[in-house]
């Protein structure tokens, strides 16, 4: 009797804890949303931050997010992509590869803070970067950098085996192969992991606390070594304040941070659709 | 001699591809029936008719009826967990769980929400005897299935099912992954069990055919060519074609 | 040949890549342990691991984290009490329940949960889940253990019900086949055969999401409070030992005090402890990959 009642509860609760997240998850945007309203205009996008909450902006928080993310970009993305193929397509199956896929598997599962302290050691401080946006984004690639090596490696996996073994079979070396077969046709998956990747970056706060963002900034930055805030810090000050004011704004800062987060993933996992499609091998 | 399945106007498709085609079969109780015919031709497909194990695919269609002791099993009102029950099933590769043996044999009983330790012991030890295992178990009964050879596996299988006390054994190639000698054991622990079941056996082979069955059915491309007693479909076929199968013309 | 030396060239170069990734473990290992050693000679170790008083920042200072353990502790003990079934739940449904079809839009569908920066769970859980709590929960703080401890366990739902998932669907067929064929319902396949055949993917994703719950930081920095209390009250403020690190952070902490050097230390307990969970969480998984590969 029961056996028959827990084969239809047992899958409803399933079906529950599937759906249930997402409903929370739309609820809380929802509210966030309608707390926002009449805060986001062009006005708030282009503005500095103010100690008058009407007039406050995000202007340099997203500037100085742009120009974090550049910098993450150019150091997480060759590392990244170039440790993948070195693990891929080179490496023997011996102990050091096994060391080098746990430590990594290790990086993946670091929380955030750690890499800050990191980059506030070795950064900030011994390579002498201040709290700078050079600073700031090396910290945020070695962070991604576990997140682009996987997809690196996926994507290079999943072409097919016949690739390479037809230019092989033409006299090309592994590079020549790599370099003109196989990473092209791995190009669009990681493209997507690496959207994904900047996207993690993109709403980082913890780290860049660390190596000491900002809180209050009222300029750009200008060149690397300028100090510098970002949109998650500046939403992270607002929310700190108890004025109903910067509430609001704070409220706007996480739309617009959600809408960037979800415009980068959408066009990720759209590419990783046509990906699929157009191979077909 | 009295029939447990009735099979009418069997037709059984996956997707758009025709399996079976219009089978029209009795198998008698207690006795063992062999189903022979060449690879692919749709043996393991009517095996799995008779205790809706096709249902598992998703793109499976059938027409027609089969018949249980009189009622139509595809009929919707079917229990279906029940009717398992009733029609057990042995694989080509055996599958024990993951857990000890004596785990493997209370399992069917468990689910049926049997919780007397007693019981579950009883029913364990008989179905391990029943099914010729007992003595090279029985003091390791909390061991991994796993740690089992081949045929041992195959045999535990054998009495996992019949601790439900099914009607019905089905045996779907069952010593195609077995040695020799732990297919003999397994062809002799068949004809033992035709007193207390109804028994269906799917082969490839038809010396084994010929050695355990009571009747024998011959299916070739998804149609029933022959069915018959052994003896005589072996040794005086009605159909050309039974004949050419049986010689090894074809194969 | 050129070619030749070319491709030992680049086979280095790649290698060299490669080798960042170890030189990123040593750099957070020995920024951790060079000011964590120093701490240690002026703070007995006794005192950090069973003191129960934490106020490096004040003027009377007392060097015992564990109210700090307790904090992290209590908020993910929270969330993993939502994550884990939440989590296992939604697996099975997935793995058994669905065709390939919705699998292949739903499974990435609940990544969507992880994706959003955790500033906007932070703000989601200071001022609209406390609030709401606030009216069916009496005696509940503006800032508290249970609130982000909720939208922490929505976080990570999706690590526990995607590793999860991955370990159900790999059991093979054979066995789903033999539970039905004696006469098992579906959820009783799964319950009874699929579970317990995949538990060592179940369970290292259990590991996976308990690091990731206790590695959180800003979720628990906006909406705990950042009040060192020893407690297991999920209604009161309490501290993390991640808010800590940002508190420190935030503040004018000169550099080589103790009060800076408290952040290694804990750090070093951070790091060690998710550390631990992930080895372990990694190992437990392809322990699974190789019996059923």
């Amino acid at each position: 009797m029961t056996r028959r009642v827990m084969d239809k509860v047992g899958p409803a609760l399933g079906l529950l804890a599937v759906v249930g997240g997402l409903v929370v998850l739309l609820v809380l945007i929802g509210r966030a949303v309608i707390d926002s309203w009449g805060v986001v205009d062009w006005q708030f996008l282009t503005s500095f931050p103010s100690r008058n909450a009407e007039k406050a902006g995000i202007l340099s928080a997203w500037v100085g997010s742009g120009w974090v993310l550049a910098v993450t970009g150019m150091l997480a993305v060759p590392l990244g992509i170039a440790t993948g193929i070195y693990l891929e397509e080179y490496a023997r199956d011996n102990w050091l590869t096994k060391f080098l896929e746990i430590n990594i598997a290790n990086l993946a599962g670091v929380p955030s803070v750690v890499y800050g302290i990191l980059g506030l050691g070795l950064f900030v401080r011994a390579l002498a970067m201040g709290r700078s946006v050079l600073a700031g984004g090396a910290t945020l690639a070695l962070l991604v950098l576990p997140m682009v090596i996987l997809a690196a490696r996926e994507s290079l996996r999943a072409v097919p085996a016949s690739v390479r073994e037809a230019s092989y079979a033409l006299g090309a070396t592994r590079w020549q192969t790599t370099w003109n077969q196989v990473l092209p046709a791995a190009g669009p998956g990681i493209l997507t992991g690496v959207i994904l990747a900047m996207s993690r970056a993109v709403g980082e706060t913890a780290p860049l606390v660390m190596i000491g963002a900002l809180t209050y900034v009222a300029f750009l930055p200008t060149n690397p070594l300028d100090s510098f805030t970002v949109l998650p810090i500046q939403i992270f000050n607002w929310v700190s304040r108890p004025q109903k004011a910067f509430l609001a704004n704070a409220a706007g800062g996480v739309v617009v941070l959600l809408g960037l987060t979800l415009l980068m993933n959408s066009v990720a996992i759209v590419l990783r659709q046509r990906f699929h499609k157009h191979l077909r091998w | 001699m009295e029939m447990t399945f009735s099979v009418k106007n069997l037709q059984a498709y996956f997707d758009k591809n025709y399996v079976l085609k219009n089978i029209n079969l009795e198998i008698p109780r207690r006795a063992v029936t062999a189903i022979i015919g060449p690879s692919g031709c749709g043996k393991s497909t009517l095996l799995r008719c008779l205790n809706r194990m096709n249902d598992l695919s998703a793109d499976f269609k059938m027409d027609g009826q089969v018949l249980l002791d009189g009622g139509d099993i595809y009929r919707t009102k079917t229990n279906v967990t029940d009717l398992r029950r009733r029609v057990g099933m042995v694989f080509q590769k055996p599958n024990p769980f993951p857990k000890s043996i004596y785990d493997n044999v209370a399992y069917g009983l468990k689910i049926q929400g049997e919780r007397n330790i007693r019981k579950l012991k009883e029913a364990v030890r008989q179905s391990l005897q029943g099914a010729a295992l007992w003595d090279e178990v029985k003091d390791a009964l909390h061991r991994s299935a796993l740690q089992l050879s081949g045929g041992q596996q195959q045999r535990l299988c054998i009495a996992r099912t019949m601790a439900v006390e099914p009607e019905v054994v089905l045996f779907d190639e069952p010593c195609s992954a077995l040695d020799p000698i732990a297919t003999r054991k397994i062809e002799d622990l068949i004809v033992s069990l035709k007193g207390k079941y109804t028994i269906v056996v799917v082969t490839h082979n038809m010396q084994q055919a010929r050695r355990i069955a009571d009747y024998v059915a011959f299916l070739h491309w998804g149609e029933l060519i022959e069915f018959g007693e052994s003896r005589q479909v072996f040794e005086n076929s009605r159909e050309q074609m039974t004949r050419d199968y049986i010689n090894g013309t074809f194969g | 040949m050129l070619a030749r030396q070319a491709e030992y060239w680049i086979e280095a170069g790649l290698f060299l890549a490669a080798l960042v990734s170890v030189l990123v473990t040593v750099g957070i290992v020995g920024v951790l342990m060079v000011e964590t050693w120093q701490f240690f000679a002026e703070v007995s170790v006794v005192e950090f691991v069973t003191g129960t008083r934490w106020t490096p920042l004040f003027v009377n200072k007392h060097f015992g984290a564990l109210p700090l353990f307790a904090g992290t502790f209590l908020t993910s003990a929270i969330a993993m009490g939502v994550a884990v079934p939440m989590g296992l739940l939604s697996a099975m449904y997935i793995s058994e329940y669905l065709s390939e079809g919705w699998r292949a839009w739903v499974k990435p569908g609940l990544e969507i949960l992880a994706a959003v920066p955790t500033v906007v769970y932070g703000y989601f859980a200071l001022l609209i889940v406390t609030p709401f709590l606030q009216r069916i929960v009496p005696g509940l703080s503006g800032f508290n253990a249970l609130s982000p401890g909720l939208v922490m366990g929505i976080m990570i739902m999706p690590i526990v019900s995607s590793l999860s998932e991955d370990a159900l669907h790999a059991v093979p067929t054979s066995l789903r086949e033999g539970a039905y064929a004696l006469g098992a319902t579906r959820w009783q396949v799964v319950t009874s055969v699929l579970v317990p055949a995949a538990l060592s993917g179940i369970v290292s994703s259990f590991l996976l999401g308990a690091a990731r719950a206790i590695g959180e930081t800003m979720i628990v920095a906006i909406a705990a409070g950042m009040q060192p209390v020893l407690t297991l009250d999920p209604l009161g403020p309490i501290q993390t030992v991640t808010a800590y690190i940002v508190q420190v952070s935030l503040g004018d902490t000169p550099v080589g005090t103790i009060e800076y050097k408290t952040i290694f230390a804990v750090g070093m307990s951070l790091f060690l402890v998710t550390f631990l969970l992930n080895i372990v969480g990694y190992f437990m998984r392809n322990k699974f990959r190789e019996i059923y590969d």
